[in-house]
């Protein structure tokens, strides 16, 4: 085995990474359009009616935890911000209550998402193979084998959690598999997610902490890729070059870390809201059990009407912005949920309407961002609808009370008790 | 009728060669590409226009051959 000296592991230092931190501030919302918290219960339960208030009265409304921040709600005005790589930088997309050194920019910490320009096209081309159509109906015939065991472990069960006992281990499976890790690792990554989207308001010891327990168990995986080369993306990763060298060893983990956090609470929460939305509308669900060719359409509009993933943008210096007074590192929390909501955008756009004909919503973002993994986050959302309405085709909410939400950027159902039949 | 996309600003999203995969094919990077001249044949202009109403960069132009 060639040595490769750029994983050499090293004891973590302790210190608190360079940055600027902001007071950690907790506790019920006094007006959203001044004090917004994505992080807050009423959000997480139910972001549309507030969302659809500010963007009528607002529409870009303001708060001064995390240090300041906004939240356009019209979808122009996210549109605009998405396109704007000049103004709005990637450098942290998590807003929270750290901000990572202006010059982390334009790497930033999980290329590409994390990359401004000039950089970002080069780490994005590095992903976009892996990541075509093409490349990743290769992994259909194991995800639909996947899903057809784990509703064969429903056998004898009358309430299922569809959330916990099925949406979740799909993309976990699958982005395990991708990257080539052990598919009995996979409880582990759930706490990893969780604690990299969900543990905004800890502590910084302890938030810092977390996140070397991801970044050691990465490494452990690049040196089991160095003694093992195999054709997965952690081995593609290791060899990639850029620029004619070899990635740098944070380039390597953090596209790994980016890869599984990003892949797999995102597409849980698409599978999850588009299960509950059926759960509870029988005419939808009986519709897609009879006309199975309508399910790419009506994954497009549960896409639009409960798109999972908000992003963030930090503001790259003073200005005037459609009417509001943007300060430098000032926080944008870029809902695609709520652009996706916007009635000048869309017909009906508070309603579910699963054929939807003309469907531009933005729920895999808009611009060079674009989501590397939307045709992956596609396929594995069709096959376990696919899968679940041909095996289950009568079910409903268990007890509508118990549907938990996920908090923050990542939106979905994390308790989700189904009645079959 | 023809289509065009603008790889200005195209982004890859998928959504033509999805809807209209007779008309729309995708680059090793996963980017539209029109197929052959983009001359859209008799009965796929329906096709044509779904593609259009759903590219989320609104990167696809559709025009009348002169």
């Amino acid at each position: 085995m060639a040595v490769d000296n750029r994983f050499v592991y090293t004891e973590p230092s302790g210190e608190e990474p360079e940055g600027v931190r902001s007071e950690i501030i907790t506790g019920p919302v006094s007006d959203w359009a001044t004090d917004f918290s994505h992080l807050e219960p009423e959000w997480s339960a139910d972001p549309y009616p507030i969302q659809d208030d500010l963007r009528r009265r607002c529409p870009i409304a303001r708060t001064e935890r995390f240090g300041g921040g906004w939240l356009p709600t019209r979808y122009e005005d996210v549109a605009a911000i998405a396109y704007d790589t000049e103004r709005f930088s990637s450098r942290s997309i998590i807003m929270g209550n750290f901000r990572p050194p202006r010059d982390i920019a334009p790497v930033g910490g999980s290329p590409p998402i994390s990359s401004d320009p000039p950089f970002h096209q080069h780490a994005r081309k590095l992903l976009l193979p892996a990541f075509t159509k093409t490349a990743v109906s290769r992994q259909e015939p194991a995800t639909r084998a996947f899903c057809h065991s784990l509703i064969d472990a429903f056998e004898g069960r009358d309430v299922v959690d569809a959330a916990t006992d099925y949406a979740q281990h799909i993309p976990i499976r699958v982005i395990a598999d991708m990257l080539g890790f052990p598919q009995q690792d996979g409880p582990r990554f759930r706490e990893f997610v969780e604690n990299v989207l969900e543990g905004i308001n800890l502590p910084p010891e302890e938030r810092i902490e977390r996140m070397e327990k991801l970044f050691d168990y990465l490494l452990g995986q690049v040196h089991d890729h160095l003694t093992r080369p195999r054709d997965d993306l952690t081995s593609y990763l290791i060899d990639a070059e850029l620029f004619g060298r070899e990635l740098e060893p944070d380039i390597v983990t953090g596209a790994m870390a980016l890869l599984l956090i990003a892949g797999i609470d995102t597409t849980w929460s698409a599978i999850g809201a588009s299960l509950w939305h059926l759960a509870r509308t029988p005419a939808d669900r009986e519709r897609l059990v009879a006309e199975p060719g309508l399910l790419p359409v009506a994954i497009e509009e549960f896409l639009r009407a409960y798109a999972p993933v908000t992003m963030a943008r930090l503001v790259k210096e003073d200005m005037r912005w459609r009417g509001v007074e943007m300060k430098a590192d000032d926080w944008v929390l870029l809902s695609f949920p709520a652009a996706n909501r916007d009635p000048a955008q869309f017909d009906r756009a508070g309603e579910v309407v699963i054929d939807r004909e003309v469907n531009r919503h933005a729920a895999f973002g808009l611009g060079i961002h674009r989501c590397v993994g939307s045709h992956l986050a596609r396929m594995e959302l069709r096959v376990a609808l696919e899968v679940w309405l041909a095996r289950i085709p009568a079910f409903t909410l268990a007890e509508p009370s118990a549907v938990t939400w996920s908090a923050g950027q990542i939106r979905g159902p994390r308790a989700l008790p189904i009645r079959i039949g | 009728m023809k289509v065009q996309i603008d790889p200005g600003r195209c982004q890859g999203h998928g959504r033509c060669y999805d809807l209209a995969p007779g008309l729309f094919g995708d680059d090793e990077e996963g980017y539209g590409q029109v197929l052959g001249d983009g001359v859209v044949p008799p009965g796929r202009a329906d096709e044509a226009r779904r593609a259009v109403a759903n590219c989320p960069e609104r990167a696809i132009g559709l025009f009348e051959e002169t």
